[in-house]
């Protein structure tokens, strides 16, 4: 956390003092959930158009306020019932939280949603991207007043993926972000090719006192770090 | 401890959390289970997890549930309901006094205009075409010609009162939103929808009485005038605070003024839409029917005006 971090992960204050961490979802995936809950909606526009005006004036004064309900309830509805996702939100796996980590309120997402209108002009939402592509935030300026993120969802995560190798002691006295840095390229490297894998690992050797560091040497080291040694 | 141990030893717990976690979100919570002290134990093993740099895996494992107790926790507790009511009876009208200067630039802006159109069209006919194009006057002219069969205000007779109704509360509500919508930039569209809309209404509103068609018109306006115009105004209002945390922002940041202005625009306006909605409703089912006589309209329309600024001054009594 010292160090400028790499990712645009953010700290988010929380009263007991333990920072929690999201992933703000950037201007691609909210375009595409974005499109997704257009289609949707347009969707059920032709449905309800097609029922309704089968009715005559009621059928036509029902649509109006269903079209008018649609234009600007639809994602405050979702995001405040569903857990911050529309539903094309919740297929790209993003949602809608405040900025403190709370969930997100009937204020804040009928003002996000209510100033998309600002954010869409003067053309094709220029605003809301540039404001998005401004912001360490990827905040459009509805996100900006509302003091909302979009944010990754991301799953529940396995307690320990580090692969099984027999565990040994690393060499050499590493410091906590050596070891933390062992631990990490052992989580990963089930995703990596068997070249690439050691490609990496040579990239430790300095660590282990100049010998040549192997993916299997550093895995037996990550799970010695992460306390699999047999007592 | 090592990592290992402590997954070993901790898991159980943190698997409850996530089983309790799941109950809560579905309103059906254990009594018996201390959810806060859960969150607490929670929070204490992932700091534990990130301070000895236990695996990333663990680390996200317990981030991922520390931020659902946290979610958990800190949602709104009060029924929605008991707000909504409270809003009607005391937070609505304490806010439209509380915030009484942005109000009342925005009344000033769109009735001034409005009324400054109205009296210059009977002194200057031709001014109603400066602002009204030749087919919507001829369309106005239609809607309101006296002694015409059809409901007033309505083009042709398949219109019906529901879907006018439909048509009138999508219309007027969205002008609304957009008058709050523009105070975005800089104030500046809060004012160009307020004095827009506000020339308009006069220029039709003008252009009608000069003409002659004065119970037509102002029978039909009478009814929905004091919902539907407070509405207008409120909406810019709403808006114009917006653009004041842009311009003034005192001691804050701007970005900090413009959340704080926000939760308070944004309360107005939901008091805006509901004056909408009653609008469209007394403007489909009852100005429309045309065979009230003006008297009773224009006494009508009067009385609602008195009662909405009886409202809007009175009720509530003085915030805290």
């Amino acid at each position: 956390m010292a160090a400028a971090p790499l990712d645009t992960v953010l700290h988010l204050a929380t009263p007991e003092g333990v920072p929690l961490v999201v992933s703000p979802a950037g201007p691609v995936p909210r375009l595409y959930a974005w499109t997704i809950d257009l289609l949707l909606r347009g969707l059920i526009y032709a449905l309800l158009g097609i029922a309704l005006g089968m009715a005559g004036g009621l059928g036509m004064g029902l649509l109006l306020v269903l079209l008018f309900a649609g234009e600007w309830f639809y994602p405050v509805l979702f995001e405040v019932l569903r857990h911050g996702a529309t539903p094309g939100k919740q297929m790209m796996g993003l949602r809608v939280i405040c900025d403190d980590g709370a969930p997100v309120g009937w204020h804040a997402s009928m003002i996000r949603n209510l100033l998309r209108s600002v954010d869409m002009l003067p053309i094709t939402y220029a605003f809301g991207l540039i404001s998005m592509l401004l912001s360490r935030e990827f905040k459009r300026l509805g996100d900006i007043v509302a003091g909302t993120l979009v944010v990754y969802n991301t799953p529940l995560a396995d307690d320990l993926p580090i692969p099984a190798a027999p565990p040994i002691l690393p060499p050499a006295i590493l410091d906590d972000d050596e070891q933390q840095a062992i631990v990490d390229f052992a989580t990963r490297s089930d995703d990596l090719t068997p070249e690439r894998r050691n490609e990496l690992a040579r990239l430790a050797s300095p660590l282990i006192g100049g010998r040549e560091a192997t993916a299997q040497s550093l895995l037996s080291f990550a799970n010695w770090i992460s306390g699999r040694r047999t007592p | 401890m090592n990592q290992i141990n402590f997954t070993r030893r901790f898991k159980p717990a943190w698997d409850e959390f996530a089983r309790q976690l799941e109950y809560l979100a579905k309103g059906r919570p254990t009594t018996e289970f201390d959810f806060p002290a859960a969150l607490r134990q929670l929070n204490h093993h992932l700091a534990l997890a990130r301070s000895r740099h236990y695996s990333q895996g663990l680390i996200h494992h317990l981030e991922q549930l520390a931020l659902a107790g946290h979610q958990q926790l800190y949602r709104h507790q009060t029924p929605l309901p008991q707000r909504v009511l409270r809003f009607y009876q005391r937070d609505f009208p304490q806010l439209v006094r509380q915030e009484w200067k942005v109000v009342v630039i925005a009344a000033l802006l769109f009735f001034g205009s409005l009324l400054a159109m109205l009296v210059a069209i009977q002194l200057n006919p031709e001014l109603a075409q400066a602002v009204l194009t030749p087919s919507q006057s001829a369309q106005m002219e239609t809607m309101y010609a006296p002694g015409q069969a059809l409901r007033l205000g309505r083009q042709d007779a398949a219109e019906s009162d529901i879907m006018m109704f439909g048509f009138y509360l999508r219309n007027n509500t969205s002008i609304g939103f957009q008058c709050f919508a523009g105070g975005l930039l800089f104030g500046l569209g809060s004012v160009f929808f307020l004095l827009y809309n506000g020339l308009f209404i006069g220029a039709v509103a003008g252009h009608l009485t000069q003409i002659g068609y004065l119970s037509t018109f102002w029978g039909f306006v009478a009814g929905h005038s004091a919902p539907e115009l407070t509405a207008i105004a409120l909406s810019g209002a709403a808006g114009l605070k917006l653009g004041e945390a842009l311009l003034l922002p005192g001691r804050q940041s701007r970005r900090e003024a413009l959340k704080h202005n926000a939760g308070i625009g944004v309360r107005m306006l939901y008091g805006a839409a509901t004056l909408f909605l009653l609008a469209a409703f007394i403007e489909a089912f009852w100005s429309a029917i045309p065979g009230i006589p003006f008297a009773i309209k224009i006494t009508v329309g009067l009385s609602l005006w008195a009662l909405l600024l009886l409202y809007l001054l009175h009720q509530g009594g003085k915030p805290h």
